[in-house]
């Protein structure tokens, strides 16, 4: 450690601050430093490695599926040679029928004949069964291969197909980002819109993204008045209320999601409430759940938690002087509010609106369970790709646009509010 | 100032009581009449019902009895937007997210007068406490002192004639305390306004009031100009709060119109002014305010009881000479002498004796 005397004891030195003993003033310091923080490095040294090898890494590793699948050139690799020295639109002439039967050949005797089908079957739906199929009868088939494998299927001519296979034939490729996009590529390689019936994807991102909107509205409309509630009242009393707000993060999720069921389903209890009340007839009961309301009312109740503690903390310190001052200045209770309690909560509006909107991009359960079909977002079809249509490539890649879409908007926030407005907790 | 008068009523509190919780009173039968163009201190401990009194006027508070007048006017019903009263907090309360100048523009804003007229009251305002140049700062960005100007001004920039000040200098150090108290008490006198000032600082009260009223246990204990609240005190309370005080508790040997003689529970006499006095043989507490103490023969009235008194301790505090004595058995008993030429230094463990004129020296009710 190096003393540095604060009276007459730093020199200059070439325009440099040295210590006292003529040592410069920012080596001095950074190797007073550099103990402590050696030591406090060694503190958070477990933190890093278990978010290293339970996020990063495998969050990187399904990021690099997106672009990266070797499905098909891993284990055809002389079709996939040929395919790299010609370009696209060549027809295959008989070099390319021979590398692609002894390729399949190759593929059905190590068993991964399957995984090429599946792989152009990502791009081309019902090729996967023409590759199986050919790969069971390779062993008899014999030269011209051009017209064995036409006789086998006559599929096997189809420029498109061709087109994919050659696609395919690198391992990287952007296919999946545009599959996630609704685009796709022509048989020569350009890009065009998918057909009408496959686009699904624009609209569930679309449609994910105004259902967050919304129920990000709804969750402050419905936070705010309760958050100043518990901000006002007397400590003891606005901490039982808290627990009441904090209960619902101590109740499983799915039990929570179950209740909504209990409560909006056609025989519910809401709906058998209203029949009993006369509200409505026995036979015009109304549909909340398996439809975009049951997804709204679900996801507001149970997101809820999140708007109202970011409020809160914002609240809490709000001396009540300042709505006073406002008030006694001249400006009524609602004028108060507008100019000067409103603004003053605005880090609090952000938190949560941020946090109950990332939340709810994301959110998988609950659509899931009383979704519908129209109550579905894009994590639910994430979902599905992963467990269900085992495409993780195209899972990877919605998840990267979900990523990138998010990230956007937290860049957005920032430029707009800035991120040091905000206040979590 | 004379203003007991009931005409020149600007604020009246008629028999106004408070409860929060409808078990006890914070503010009991609180009557009061301030005068227009007046300064009143409202003086007290924290909890005597200062502060509560203050919100009843400003409208934060509701009375649960009793009626405010503003003006000769009720106000209990009126809302605090309505009631035209200017108000200084003790925090400040200057709103964080606007700057100086959208501060002060506020109340004049909300009264829906026009950009260029708010402009130029905002910016004579902005004089009148010394902070033009600062408009366009925000409040986070000035100092205290600053911040204490600025809310001043904001209260004042839309001319009320009534401005409430709660403590609003407890939050300052005490250089620049004395300073502001100079300052507001400047600005009271240049713009003839009514200002209820709440605080519990006794120096404040004094330096600053035309009247000032000692609260204590939800009652006013004592409305008088400081000079008589300082030298005439009312009750024990009221000598006790205000100033350096000694105490000697006695019983009422006999007493007229004038002078009572106290016998103090070691046996010796003293002479002292009755003030809450009703029966012979009374308890009582008499209390001598520590610079009226006498120990020069000299200088004592002819034929008065003398004391005798150990010396304990003497502090040199510079302009005076601070010295505690025991004075029938009680050891707290205090003594200031002037720090002049030729005055005699007393040393710890000398015996003196004491005396004091009959008119200094208060027999109030025991506490």
């Amino acid at each position: 450690m190096v003393a540095i005397e604060t009276s007459g004891g730093e020199g200059l030195r070439g325009g440099l601050l040295t210590t006292a003993d003529g040592k410069p003033l920012k080596q001095a310091l950074a190797h007073a430093q550099a103990r402590a923080r050696r030591k406090a490095l060694l503190l958070v040294v477990p933190l890093l490695a278990f978010i290293v090898i339970t996020f990063v890494v495998p969050i990187g590793q399904l990021l690099f599926r997106s672009i990266h699948n070797d499905g098909f050139s891993a284990n055809m690799p002389q079709i996939s040679a040929w395919f790299d020295e010609t370009k696209a639109g060549d027809a295959p002439d008989e070099a390319a029928y021979a590398a692609l039967v002894a390729d399949i050949a190759a593929a059905a005797e190590a068993r991964t004949i399957g995984v090429v089908g599946t792989r152009v079957n990502y791009e081309l739906s019902g090729t996967r069964s023409l590759f199986t199929s050919a790969g069971r009868n390779a062993e008899d088939l014999e030269p011209p291969y051009r017209e064995a494998l036409l006789d086998l299927n006559a599929k096997w001519g189809d420029p498109q197909l061709w087109g994919v296979m050659r696609s395919v034939s690198s391992a990287y490729s952007a296919n999946f980002y545009l599959a996630a996009l609704d685009l796709a590529r022509d048989e020569n390689g350009d890009i065009v819109r998918a057909p009408e019936d496959r686009r699904i994807y624009g609209m569930l991102f679309m449609r994910t993204l105004w259902l967050s909107a919304l129920i990000t509205g709804l969750c402050l409309i419905l936070a705010y008045p309760v958050a100043h509630l518990l901000a006002v009242l007397p400590l003891a009393k606005s901490n039982l209320l808290m627990i009441l707000v904090l209960l619902p993060f101590w109740t499983s999720l799915l039990v929570r999601t179950t209740s909504w069921m209990v409560m909006l389903q056609e025989q519910g209890v809401i709906n058998n409430t209203m029949v009993a009340l006369g509200l409505v007839g026995n036979e015009s009961r109304i549909q909340m759940m398996y439809n975009q309301a049951g997804t709204i009312i679900a996801m507001t109740h149970i997101l809820l938690p999140f708007m109202i503690l970011p409020l809160y903390s914002v609240m809490r310190p709000i001396n009540p002087s300042y709505v006073r001052a406002a008030r006694s200045l001249g400006a009524t209770s609602w004028t108060a509010f507008r100019r000067v309690y409103l603004p003053q909560t605005l880090p609090g509006i952000g938190a949560g609106a941020l946090l109950v909107f990332i939340l709810s991009v994301g959110y998988y359960i609950t659509p899931a369970l009383v979704g519908g079909a129209s109550g579905q977002l894009i994590s639910n079809l994430i979902a599905y790709h992963m467990q269900d249509s085992l495409n993780w490539s195209l899972a990877a890649a919605l998840a990267a646009l979900l990523l990138a879409g998010v990230l956007i908007l937290y860049w957005l926030y920032d430029r707009l509010i800035g991120i040091d407005n905000l206040k979590l907790g | 100032m004379n203003v007991s008068t009931a005409d020149a009523a600007f604020v009246e509190f008629d028999r106004v009581q408070k409860s929060y919780d409808g078990e006890t009173l914070v503010v009991k039968d609180l009557n009061l009449t301030i005068a227009k163009g007046e300064f009143l201190t409202m003086l007290g401990p924290s909890g005597s019902g200062k502060t509560t009194c203050l919100m009843m006027l400003a409208g934060f508070e509701t009375a649960t009895h009793g009626e405010i007048k503003l003006a000769g006017r009720p106000i209990n019903q009126v809302p605090p937007h309505k009631r035209g009263i200017g108000m200084v907090f003790q925090n400040y309360a200057l709103f964080p997210h606007m700057s100086v100048g959208e501060n002060l523009a506020f109340p004049l804003e909300v009264r829906g007068m026009g950009k260029s007229d708010r402009e130029a009251k905002v910016a004579r305002a902005l004089d009148m406490v010394q902070m033009g140049a600062f408009a366009n700062r925000r409040p986070a960005q000035l100092s205290g002192g600053q911040q204490q100007r600025i809310a001043l001004a904001r209260a004042l920039v839309f001319d009320p004639e009534l401005v409430l000040m709660d403590e609003p200098l407890g939050a300052l150090d005490k250089q620049l305390r004395e300073h502001m108290q100079f300052e507001i008490k400047a600005l009271h006198d240049r713009l003839g306004i009514t200002v209820v000032y709440v605080t519990h600082d006794q120096g404040e009260a004094l330096t600053m009031s035309d009247r000032i009223a000692v609260f204590n246990d939800g009652r006013i204990q004592q409305l008088a100009p400081p000079a008589e609240l300082y030298e005439r005190p009312n009750n024990s309370f009221v000598a006790q709060f205000i100033g350096e005080n000694n105490k000697l508790p006695g019983i009422i040997e006999e007493f007229d119109d004038k002078k009572a003689l106290v016998r103090l529970a070691t046996g010796e006499l003293i002479d002292a002014t009755p003030v809450n006095i009703r029966a012979k043989g009374q308890q009582t507490l008499v209390s001598i305010r520590p610079e009226r103490v006498e120990f020069k023969p000299e200088m004592m009235p002819p034929g008065i009881h003398r004391i005798g008194a150990d010396v304990l301790e003497v502090v040199y505090m510079g302009d005076i000479f601070r010295t505690r004595m025991r004075v029938a058995g009680s050891e707290d008993f205090v003594m200031k002498c002037r720090n002049t030429i030729g005055q005699r230094k007393l040393t710890p463990g000398e015996r003196i004796e004491i005396a004091w004129h009959a008119e200094d020296a208060r027999a109030l009710d025991p506490m």
